[in-house]
């Protein structure tokens, strides 16, 4: 399989629990705190919302189970943040970091070369 | 490539060493193929900065600290990669390590440059990498969470 449709096949299989995940007002607000706020505990999370702690706990487990965010203790508290690892992966950055090396040794040919 | 800490690139440069030597230590020079407007000179053990003029990175400042510069055989700098964004202080993260080594072949110059240290590089970084690509999931989510938030 060439790399982009492999790249093609993963995301699509990927894609359905991913949305559903994101598919609530709710859990995309979570989503937007997390990422611009950073980590956060429940409390600071359901801060100036509407919905309950418990409700914004059970959104958070949602979104853990389609991988977009993880929890760890901090005392008593647990604290909640994006997980990157869904959302990226080594090889794409390197990948992309590679790809621009090939375009500025091209260049550097080109250069020395004339 | 099942090694996450360096990137490795070989190439063969039809031209001789001091040639390319002077390609890359030549802040000047430097800046003409990998599209950077160096203030200063490249000197050991000393940071220099400059403007990126690559279409679209224009926004960007490239820092980097030469670590050696050795008789034509061996140019090295630490930087941070990927520095994209003028909105983070990177300076307190780790920096990869760029190595230039050079070796006089028949054809002429083979040219070996390793980046290294990737492992090292906070797992933020590596995402907002990933956010730049327009196919990724972080900019999907990136239009969404703009889209719900406006």
């Amino acid at each position: 399989m060439s790399p982009a449709k492999a790249i093609a096949s993963t995301q699509v299989r990927d894609a359905a629990p991913l949305f559903a995940a994101l598919g609530d007002e709710t859990r995309l607000r979570l989503i937007t705190r997390l990422s611009s706020g950073g980590p956060g505990s429940i409390a600071r999370l359901s801060r100036k919302s509407r919905v309950s702690r418990q409700a914004i706990t059970k959104h958070l487990e949602v979104l853990s189970a389609a991988g977009l965010v993880r929890s760890s203790r901090r005392g008593r508290e647990r604290i909640w943040q994006l997980d990157p690892k869904r959302l990226t992966d080594a090889h794409e950055y390197l990948d992309r970091i590679s790809r621009q090396w090939d375009n500025a040794l091209e260049r550097l040919k080109s250069f020395v070369e004339r | 490539m099942d090694n996450s800490d360096r990137i490795e690139k070989k190439i063969l440069l039809r031209a001789p060493r001091s040639r390319v030597w002077r390609a890359l230590t030549n802040a000047e020079e430097f800046g003409t193929w990998f599209r950077v407007k160096l203030e200063g000179k490249f000197t050991a053990g000393e940071r220099i900065r400059g403007r990126i003029t690559h279409p679209g990175y224009e926004h960007v400042t490239m820092e980097v600290t030469v670590e050696r510069m050795d008789d034509e055989k061996l140019f090295s700098f630490r930087w941070h990669p990927y520095a994209i964004d003028p909105k983070i202080d990177y300076s307190t993260e780790p920096t990869t390590l760029v190595e230039f080594r050079l070796q006089e072949v028949a054809e002429g110059t083979m040219l070996t440059v390793v980046e290294s240290g990737f492992d090292q590089i906070p797992s933020e970084r590596r995402a907002e990498a990933f956010r730049m690509n327009s196919q990724g999931w972080a900019a999907q989510m990136e239009n969404i969470r703009r889209h719900v938030t406006r």
